[in-house]
């Protein structure tokens, strides 16, 4: 008879950890002595995808970097929440300047680190999509151009969260925020508009751009320790869900992580130099309306008269993702 | 301390912020009850020996489950695993192969000559066990292990009781059977063989006995009366299946046809086929899935050539023939005879009806309540008669290896509380693990490793085992199949999950702990636990 193999571990890398496997085999997460990078007593709301997808890479990236790591914050929740001045959760070096700036205060970071001889000592920034995709972008797009050695991470909760909900460019269609209103034949945010912005960094041509959620950490670790290994401007975009802005029960953040990557609506892959290396594989393909009905943003799409034609829209822009970064196994197309 | 231009105030730590009191809910770790135990006749902690199992450390696995049972290398092959059917696994891919996996346990414990874990101080005090049955030997080792002087009087020339007179060896190799009763009177229980019970109360007092634990068995079959010609063989299933032991193997001629539909029907099929009937065929008055036996069974008995004659009862047996009648399911599934009648060609008829308890060592006992020709006992085991407890096939239950061997145990936590003037109170159960509990999402997918059968031909001609064992390799990945129910396997799922930070991992076999200054009871730590080992409780107010 055949064998199974060995190998098999229970739940394999889809927990934090696993104690079944070696030690240099586990995550950062798993482990006790982790940095905690953004300590307990932030003022994130419950269930805070931001949070949670912040001390994922930053910890990871200062494992990476032997603990050699300075941050630099662009405003919104997660500066927010992390410093109401004078106090803080953050037990690395940090710094917060403008709204728009974080870019380039980490370029100048790191040409300081550079003139001093610390060529160990590395710099991220961060900050959230609004920062990212529409205030700071002129910013982002200097330091791809120059190609600054920076890590520029981007928590993607697909609006202006902080100052209540409204919309940024990286808001879905459909969806509802304080500024797109659930009325009207096509409700919600406009479809068509917005930016792709793992997109547009690539076309920068920039050493290595990825994209991550805070349902797959192993992924996500290993997409901070992999850009780390590289000199020269890198992007990662994390996928972080707001129960907040997006009216979804706390106990769902992951979940609605997880869907959204299960769904098709944001694919998870890596590009380096422009081209796309590798993408995270579809598990157990799902319909979008599991993930859109899981949020009172879209609720507007169901009830008693469902915008059936809106959820096929969204339904076809989740294929395209499909089609596009072949996000399903072998026969599964 | 001295500030910077137009700072006024000093620097501080998020921590002094407890953000635990904005929770209206907290998560609390706890215990389930996985599924498997919770079916599990014998009491076995399936998912507590399994979680050793799964790191490859069988040693330590094989001490937790004989815990609750000692014969995991019989188990392994004659139970007919109740935990299977209750796995939350099943629902996922197939349910995991404990009973595989047992015998694996067990065959490791015997190869490597793993053995008890020492008793407790003696007690002195003594007590006598009848039969050395499942049951029996079961209740001797866990009396044994409590620091109880056993001694088992068994009728029979060997100990086993139906394990040895009942299974055939095909399903339960006798080398097994000898290995797993020896590491049982290792633990200094003293086995008297050919020794009948005629008076459980001359013997209790003749050899000092502080308390008795009856487990006779039933090895009477039950007759039914059919017209027969004197020339026609009419025997019972218990005494084919008992002479397989002896020198003389029963003759059963080439065509045999067994009546009934239980297990030992299809265990005396399959053994006249391998005495060399070229028919063994099965005649039962209802249909398949009304019929008694285990489904592998009848599909293992299928494989080798057995026929069964469904809705059929027997009318007549006269000589080379028998004559059956074709029977009806009326309305509430009860079959209705026909009027119909056929021949079949029959060199012996077996009964297989099921079988009476010898109670005869009662007789004269006051306080015993005896109905349907078993002994009534409480839920603590014990007999109307103060002292003499019973269990097993001679109490109402299920006749099972697995059910006797629960019974054993049982008694003897019972009968220990007794003869120290106590009651025995078993630990509350903990509250199911509902397969809706568990976040499947984070197990690998794989499908259940199936134990190699022998070849049909050696089946149908030798009496070798059936079923293959699992090997090393392939345990393992049936082990780490296991889900973990309800209680925690350390993964670090919620330790990761937390926004918050707000749980301490506590480090290897200490799981983990909620900080519940900065807990703000989002719940994520529930949502995504895969085996259902948290809870959120309401705050109080």
């Amino acid at each position: 008879m055949s064998f199974q193999p060995v190998k098999f571990y229970q739940t394999g890398t889809l927990t934090v950890g696993n104690r079944l496997l070696a030690p240099d085999e586990r995550s950062v997460q798993a482990n006790q002595m982790r940095s905690n990078s953004i300590n307990s007593g932030h003022r994130a709301c419950q269930g805070c995808g931001e949070a949670l997808g912040a001390r994922y890479a930053i910890d990871a990236a200062m494992a990476a970097s032997n603990n050699q790591l300075i941050a630099a914050n662009a405003t919104g929740c997660l500066e927010v929440f992390s410093t109401p001045y004078p106090e803080s959760s953050w037990q690395i070096p940090w710094i917060h300047s403008l709204f728009g700036n974080a870019p380039a205060v980490a370029t100048g970071i790191a040409a300081a680190m550079k003139v001093k001889g610390k060529k160990d000592t590395r710099v991220v920034a961060q900050g959230g999509d609004g920062s990212t995709t529409d205030i700071g972008f002129g910013c982002l797009s200097g330091m791809f151009e120059r190609n600054d050695d920076v890590l520029y991470i981007c928590y993607d909760n697909q609006a202006y969260m902080n100052t209540g909900v409204q919309r940024s460019s990286a808001t879905p269609p459909a969806a509802r925020t304080a500024t797109t209103m659930p009325v009207g034949p096509e409700p919600g945010n406009v479809f068509g508009q917005g930016k792709n912005l793992p997109e547009i960094a690539m076309a920068h041509g920039i050493p290595y751009v990825a994209t991550a959620t805070v349902a797959d950490l192993r992924d996500l670790e290993d997409k901070v320790r992999h850009a780390m290994t590289f000199r020269g401007a890198r992007y990662i975009h994390i996928f972080v869900p707001c129960p907040l802005g997006w009216g979804a029960a706390s106990h769902d953040t992951i979940r609605l992580a997880r869907l959204a990557k299960e769904t098709g609506i944001f694919p998870v892959f890596e590009a380096e130099h422009g081209e796309v290396t590798n993408v995270l594989k579809i598990r157990h393909r799902q319909p979008v309306d599991e993930y859109l009905k899981l949020q009172k943003r879209f609720a507007h799409l169901f009830g008693k008269n469902p915008h059936l034609d809106v959820i096929a829209k969204i339904q076809a822009m989740a294929d395209r993702n499909i089609r596009k970064y072949k996000l399903l196994n072998e026969g599964e197309q | 301390m001295e500030k910077p231009f137009a700072i006024t105030l000093t620097p501080g730590t998020s921590l002094t912020n407890h953000t635990g009191t904005w929770r209206t809910s907290r998560p609390v770790y706890l215990d389930r009850l996985p599924p498997c135990n919770n079916a599990c006749p014998a009491g076995e902690n399936i998912q507590g020996w399994l979680f050793h199992a799964e790191s490859g450390d069988y040693e330590k696995a094989w001490h937790a489950l004989v815990e609750n049972n000692p014969l995991p290398a019989i188990m392994g092959r004659v139970c007919y695993h109740p935990c299977e059917g209750a796995c939350n696994r099943g629902q996922m891919d197939s349910s995991v192969g404990i009973n595989s996996v047992e015998r694996f346990l067990g065959d490791e414990a015997i190869k490597q000559g793993w053995k008890f874990a020492a008793p407790a101080a003696a007690s002195g005090k003594r007590v006598l066990v009848v039969g050395a049955g499942p049951s029996g030997l079961s209740a001797a080792y866990h009396l044994a292990r409590l620091g109880h002087q056993v001694e088992i009087y068994e009728a029979g020339p060997f100990a086993g009781g139906m394990m040895r007179f009942g299974i055939p060896k095909y399903r339960l190799p006798r080398e097994v059977l000898d290995a797993e009763v020896q590491r049982i009177l290792d633990l200094g229980v003293t086995l008297k063989l050919n020794s009948k019970v005629d008076d459980i109360r001359v013997s209790m007092q003749a050899g000092k006995f502080d308390a008795a634990f009856l487990a006779v068995g039933a090895h009477i079959g039950k007759r039914t009366y059919i017209p027969a010609g004197d020339a026609t063989k009419i025997v019972d299933a218990v005494s084919v299946l008992r002479s397989m032991e002896g020198e003389d193997k029963p003759m059963l001629g080439r065509r045999v046809v067994v009546y009934g539909g239980g297990n030992t029907a299809i265990d005396v099929a399959r053994t006249a086929k391998r005495l060399g009937a070229t028919e063994a065929i099965i005649v039962y008055r209802r249909t398949r899935d009304k019929m008694p036996a285990s489904d592998f069974e009848v599909e293992e008995a299928l494989q080798e050539g057995v026929m069964i004659k469904w809705l059929s009862t027997i009318k007549q047996a006269g000589e080379g023939e028998i004559t059956v009648e074709k029977m009806a399911l009326d309305e509430k599934g009860y079959p209705q005879p026909t009027g119909e009648f056929e021949s079949l060609a029959a060199d012996s008829v077996v009964l297989a009806l099921g079988q009476d308890v010898d109670l005869s060592l009662l007789e004269g006992v006051p306080d015993l309540e005896i109905k349907d020709g078993t002994v009534q006992v409480g839920s603590n085991m014990m007999t109307g008669h103060a002292g003499i407890f019973a269990g097993g096939d001679m109490v109402p239950s299920e006749r099972t290896v697995t059910v006797a061997v629960g019974h054993g145990k049982k008694a003897a936590r019972h009968i220990d509380a007794w003869l120290g003037g106590a009651t025995y109170q078993p630990t509350a159960k903990h509250e199911l693990a509902e397969f809706k509990n568990l976040n499947t999402w984070y197990y690998s997918d794989a499908d259940k490793t199936m134990r190699p059968q022998l070849d049909i031909a050696r089946r149908m001609s030798s009496f070798d085992e059936v079923q293959g064992g699992l090997n090393e390799s392939n345990a393992l990945f049936e082990a780490r199949r296991c889900l973990s129910c309800g209680n925690c396997f350390e993964c670090d799922n919620c330790y990761g999950v937390c926004p918050d930070n707000a749980v301490l991992k506590l480090g290897p076999g200490k799981r983990f702990e909620f900080k519940y200054d900065y807990c703000k009871g989002c719940g994520i730590c529930e949502a995504e636990c895969p085996c259902g080992a948290i809870k959120m409780a309401a705050e109080e107010t």
